[in-house]
């Protein structure tokens, strides 16, 4: 008769043993170990988010983002007339969607407020199973955001944002921007600025007082300094402050001839309003006819501004009136869809949508640091802002940037703005290293 | 001193603006009773009625133009106002003076908006709590916003002045100063005036007219108004219409200034509120006073030379105002015993 023995160690390997049949089924069926990445795509489809403005001040911009990335999404699905793909230099998708599945996608309001843009990007990652996040108007959202994805493992293709930070001190590794930044704008302004101004001018700023306005105004300062400009004063004004006389008038007696209006969207069309109405545009000083520079122009918020936007310099990442072939089939297949042309946030949406697809096509997978990878270095052409390069230190696009100016005489309400300067993308590059930031590693969540 | 007086006519047409908002708050309260939260609402809404009438003046005949193509390849649309394809030169002049005729269509309008608003939503409330008041006016501006949004969108629409009225007057050259440091728009000047004829107008009905003197006396003892068999529901539905109608032309002049959206009337309301408690709850003089008094107190906070010292004042100025006049003065500047005491 054999003795049945149960002692200490006996006891903890038979616990193991069973413990590990028991967990075998699911540890291999779990979505940690199975999946690899967040929201790994499992059946024929796979799913965007796409994080807009749908209310709020912003809420126009947003809507034409939305609008960008469903003729996107129908372009990458086959469908239309191909739009961009048909002129993308990268031949990789082939309207069939992305690796055999097809794009479906979902929406969120970020409501140009951070809090409630991470919320809808979480509630996008976390319920609906999005892959990436892509889309906004603001670059305090597109920061929080970028965060946000960083931490959950998924790719954040930015929207409209403008500040140097997103690409700069905040940079993620799992964050990319397509859209220009403040350091490109005040690079390729200064030489235009030049040759209309000359170099002995005084400028005196009006600055959305947020992370924007700071970038923007420190841009604009540094390039505007070196050609010898001097700075009479650089006033901080609140977002949304309404009618702004109460900060214009003082510069009718600074001494100032130049006012740069570091304001963005509704703060914009206010103080140039205010400016126009003070006749700032029409004044003379220092026996020099007055200037105004609006450094970011966007012509969906210019049209709102009216005639006051006539003759005053800015800059903006694409305009409609491109002639390149990829605009021109941007514009075709937006404009017969929606009746209108797309405004420079469609654009920079759109091409992100297409450029996103491209780098999971090339990659042959969604995981976030496979794409991440795909996409640096990524050198691609037919997206209507000519030879274009993501940059692998920061995932900065460089391409050549626009310079317009307000249009004397416009045919229709959406022929606001002319181009007036294609600066190239050797004269607005800066080393990565000087906007500060780590990108980190990527994380591919799970 | 140039710069001071700059920001004293910076002062004024700001100041007109919040006056008027004022004015209505204080005379919905002091008849009604009613915190009426969806006054700024009114504001925008008048300024609305001028976009409103623009659209229409200027709708288009629209002609297809077979030898262009727009960027997107359908045939290039040209257009042209109705009115002046009807009336010529007469026409386009109509269409440049939009903002003024505006006036005219906005009273009835508003005064029918307001009356719909106290018959439909607010009478229902004179007896509730002040916080009730609030919560349900609120609600209602938010609706009311929302609705002008998806009509009109979320973009500023130019609403720009007459030709002959955008100009400036040098204010410099008439008081001996250099010419052109001290200039104010003419459009400003015209609503600072504006603004002083309504708050005029408004204060003369309710003064010379018999309705007016029913309404001052239902202000201050609404029972005993009613006991002499007037009634007083009647005719404070009137008024509640008549605050309206000065929102609403406050807010259809104030247009050249402040290009309107949907979220204008938020931006005014606050401000407002503290204009109505700084005056003095329930005082139409003290609302005119503390509107004029505050908006060119806050333009003095926008100076440069006051901003050095004092770094961010400019953003809280008509709040510290407001605490101190209230620690110092707690009825407001002008208001009467008994209102909102207990």
């Amino acid at each position: 008769m054999s003795k049945f023995m149960i002692n200490r160690r006996s006891l903890l390997k038979g616990t193991a043993a069973v413990g590990a049949g028991l967990a075998t089924p699911t540890i291999f069926s779990s979505k940690s170990w199975a999946a690899g990445y967040t929201n790994e795509p499992k059946g024929g489809t796979v799913t965007f988010g796409f994080n807009v403005p749908q209310t709020g001040a912003y809420a126009d911009e947003g809507a034409d983002e939305l609008r960008a990335y469903e003729l996107a999404v129908e372009h990458i699905n086959g469908g239309g007339d191909g739009g961009m793909l048909n002129t993308f230099s990268s031949k990789a998708l082939k309207g069939d969607g992305v690796n055999g599945k097809k794009v479906v996608f979902v929406t969120g309001d970020t409501q140009t407020k951070s809090d409630a843009a991470r919320a809808s990007a979480k509630r996008m990652i976390e319920k609906d199973g999005a892959v990436m996040i892509t889309g906004g108007s603001s670059s305090g959202v597109a920061i929080a955001v970028q965060g946000l994805c960083q931490d959950a493992g998924v790719i954040f293709m930015a929207g409209l944002t403008h500040s140097n930070d997103t690409t700069g001190k905040d940079k993620r590794a799992n964050g990319f921007r397509h859209f220009f930044n403040t350091e490109m704008s005040g690079a390729a302004l200064a030489p235009v600025l030049k040759n209309a101004f000359g170099t002995d001018r005084t400028a005196y700023h009006l600055t959305a007082d947020y992370t924007w306005g700071w970038s923007q105004e420190g841009s604009i300062k540094k390039y505007t300094e070196q050609l010898g400009w001097k700075t009479a004063a650089a006033v901080r004004t609140p977002l949304g402050a309404g009618d702004f006389s109460q900060y214009i008038t003082p510069v009718l007696n600074s001494g100032a001839d130049v006012l740069v209006l570091n304001h963005y969207g509704r703060d914009m069309v206010n103080s140039l309003t205010a400016a126009v109405q003070f006749g700032l545009r029409d004044k003379q000083v220092n026996g020099k006819d007055f200037a105004i520079v609006v450094p970011l122009y966007s012509r969906l918020m210019a049209q709102g501004a009216g005639e006051n936007v006539k003759g005053i310099f800015g800059s903006t990442n694409w305009h409609w009136s491109l002639q390149d072939e990829g605009s021109k089939a941007f514009v075709k297949s937006f404009g017969q869809k929606y009746g209108f042309p797309p405004s420079q946030a469609a654009h920079t949406c759109y091409c992100q949508a297409l450029l996103y697809a491209d780098a999971c096509q090339r990659a042959g997978t969604f995981m976030p640091s496979a794409v991440g990878k795909a996409l640096e270095g990524f050198k691609f052409d037919g997206l209507g802002n000519g030879p274009t390069e993501y940059r692998a230190e920061d995932h900065q696009c460089f391409k050549d940037v626009l310079v317009v100016k307000g249009k004397e005489n416009p045919t229709s309400k959406f022929d606001v703005l002319e181009v007036v300067e294609v600066t190239p993308r050797s004269q607005v590059e800066y080393p990565a290293s000087m906007l500060g930031g780590e990108l980190g590693p990527y994380n591919n969540g799970g | 001193m140039d710069a001071i007086l700059l920001q004293v006519l910076n002062g004024l047409d700001k100041g007109g603006a919040y006056a008027l908002i004022a004015l209505g708050l204080t005379i919905i309260f002091g008849t009604l009773g009613v915190v009426n939260f969806a006054h700024g609402a009114l504001f925008m809404l008048g300024a609305f009625c001028a976009v409103s009438i623009k659209a229409l003046l200027g709708l288009d005949k629209v002609t297809l133009d077979p030898t262009q193509t727009t960027a997107w390849g359908t045939p290039l649309e040209v257009r042209q106002p109705y009115v002046e394809v009807w009336f010529g030169d007469w026409g386009a002049t109509l269409l440049e003076y939009s903002v003024p005729v505006s006036i005219l269509i906005a009273i009835p309008v508003m005064l029918l908006i307001g009356i719909i608003m106290e018959r439909g939503l607010i009478r229902y409330f004179y007896k509730r709590p002040h916080a009730e008041q609030i919560l349900v006016t609120f609600g209602l501006a938010i609706v009311l916003q929302e609705i002008v949004k998806s009509i009109f969108g979320a973009n500023p629409i130019p609403q720009p002045a007459p030709d002959s009225m955008q100009g400036m007057i040098d204010f410099g050259a008439f008081l001996g100063h250099e010419a052109g440091n001290v200039v104010y728009p003419i459009w400003r000047l015209t609503y600072f005036l504006f603004s002083l004829g309504v708050i005029g107008l408004v204060f003369a009905f309710l003064q010379f007219t018999t309705f007016g003197m029913v309404v001052r006396a239902g202000m201050a003892d609404r029972e005993t108004v009613g006991l002499l068999g007037i009634d007083i529901d009647r005719r404070f539905t009137i008024v509640f219409g008549i605050a309206a109608v000065v929102a609403g032309l406050a807010g259809v002049m104030y247009t050249p200034i402040l290009s309107p959206d949907y979220h204008m009337g938020m931006d005014f309301l606050v401000l407002s509120f503290v204009v109505v408690v700084v005056g003095g709850m329930g005082s139409l003089g003290g609302a005119v006073l503390a509107g004029f008094m505050l908006g060119i107190l806050q333009s003095f906070a926008s100076m440069n030379e006051v901003k050095e010292i004092f770094p961010g004042i400019d953003q809280i100025i008509i709040y510290l105002i407001a605490v101190v006049i209230l620690l110092v003065r707690p009825r407001g500047l002008m208001g009467r015993k008994g209102v909102m005491e207990g």
